[in-house]
């Protein structure tokens, strides 16, 4: 069975290390093994704690979003070996710390793409910590956050996060999101909670201000042509990738279950087909978090395509 | 390179359905895009493809991920599909 990986990001002072910290305080977190790119000023007082300098690969003439951490991937394919070898506590879960600056799409790649890492281990998914007193400072803590699964509101005693949840709902809407101060989050809030619905989420089709990253919501009523999406999402991260941050979604292709979309920048997850529907709503929904589009310029295109596989 | 082109991946995650008669329709829906850009592909023993242009130029691929980057660089332009007029040429 595939180890998960938990990868929790934010920007500089988010309160990563406090989150990560209370977390591994947990019993049920005890086998954890944590990886950290700093130690900073919060210690983590943990048993398999490894601490590795980010190093970042870049592979042939690609883009900075797919580059390998050549740091996390020879570390991750350490602790199996150690493992294996007895050396280190048998870990169940790893929990990956960021720095503050880290794009969390290099690291998504290298689980992904790295042939031992994926083999040992799954992305269970994404935490970003967003303080409350400072909101989304940088273009960095918005790719952090458009990538999440699970977002936490941190600092919550020292400002009122109203006004930064409802950036965060329009930014990210499909994340889980719960709010903690010092910290004070159950795990299974953040390590085993639902994903959200597409459905029964709220999408602001307002026309966005200039440069303003957003979610906007495909929804697409009969089967798509999975050739012809295939080639139009490929199409458009190549000419877009600055600014799609993030694709997940499930498509009807005319199977008995939809296929699962999820990509983080430029790195697509490989699609995978769920074995049934979770109701009889069978309509494709595909959210796109990013700048520079609307949702009818993607709709009127992805129709398009898809006509002129059928034609 | 990126995963957009498949590098370290055994195969493009966009390229995992269909078999031969699926890489037969890809290659003919792509070249409905391409032709937009005075661009044609054409399948090379079912395993690469070839890029060429109008002036004769050719390229070698090996999946979506490089074809788009080779495109964009054969046709001197950028290749949006939110462009309104490849839209309508579709």
């Amino acid at each position: 069975m595939k180890t998960p990986v938990t990868l929790v990001t934010g920007f500089l002072g988010s309160g990563k290390t406090t989150l990560v910290a209370r977390l591994l305080a947990h019993p049920e977190l005890r086998d954890t093994a944590v990886i950290v790119n700093e130690l900073g000023e919060v210690g983590i007082d943990h048993h398999l704690l490894s601490r590795v300098d980010e190093r970042t690969v870049l592979l042939g003439n690609g883009c900075v979003c797919c580059a390998l951490r050549g740091d996390l991937a020879d570390e991750l394919r350490d602790l199996v070996a150690r493992r294996d070898r007895g050396e280190v506590p048998a870990f169940r879960r790893v929990v990956v710390e960021t720095t503050g600056l880290a794009d969390p799409a290099p690291i998504v790649y290298t689980l992904l793409s790295e042939p031992l890492v994926k083999h040992h281990y799954r992305l269970d998914g994404v935490v970003a910590t967003v303080d409350a007193q400072h909101g989304l400072r940088q273009y960095e803590s918005v790719k952090q956050a458009a990538a999440a699964d699970r977002l936490v509101v941190t600092k919550t005693d020292l400002a009122d996060p109203g006004p930064l949840i409802e950036r965060l709902q329009r930014l990210n809407p499909g994340a889980a999101l719960v709010k903690s101060s010092f910290g004070d989050v159950e795990p299974s809030a953040l390590l085993d909670g639902d994903e959200r619905d597409p459905r029964e989420l709220a999408y602001d089709d307002s026309p966005a201000h200039a440069h303003e990253v957003r979610a906007v919501c495909l929804t697409l009523d009969g089967p798509i042509d999975w050739t012809a999406f295939g080639i139009w999402l490929t199409m458009l991260l190549q000419a877009r990738g600055e600014d799609v941050l993030r694709v997940k979604g499930l498509l009807n292709v005319g199977a008995e279950g939809p296929l699962l979309i999820n990509g983080v920048q430029h790195v697509v997850h490989p699609p995978e087909h769920l074995p049934a529907w979770p109701d009889d709503d069978r309509r494709s929904r595909v959210v796109f978090i990013g700048r520079g589009f609307g949702r009818d310029d993607l709709e009127r295109s992805l129709a398009a395509f898809d006509a002129a596989a059928r034609a | 390179m990126c995963v957009l082109c498949g590098v370290l991946l055994s195969e493009h995650w966009a390229e995992q359905e269909g078999g031969r008669r699926g890489r037969v329709f890809r290659v003919r829906l792509l070249n409905r895009v391409l032709a937009f850009y005075g661009l044609r592909l054409d399948d090379w023993s079912g395993r690469v493809w070839t890029l060429r242009d109008a002036k004769g130029r050719s390229v070698v691929v090996a999946d979506l991920g490089s074809l788009w980057i080779e495109a964009e660089r054969l046709a001197g332009r950028p290749l949006d599909p939110l462009d309104p007029e490849l839209v309508a040429a579709l």
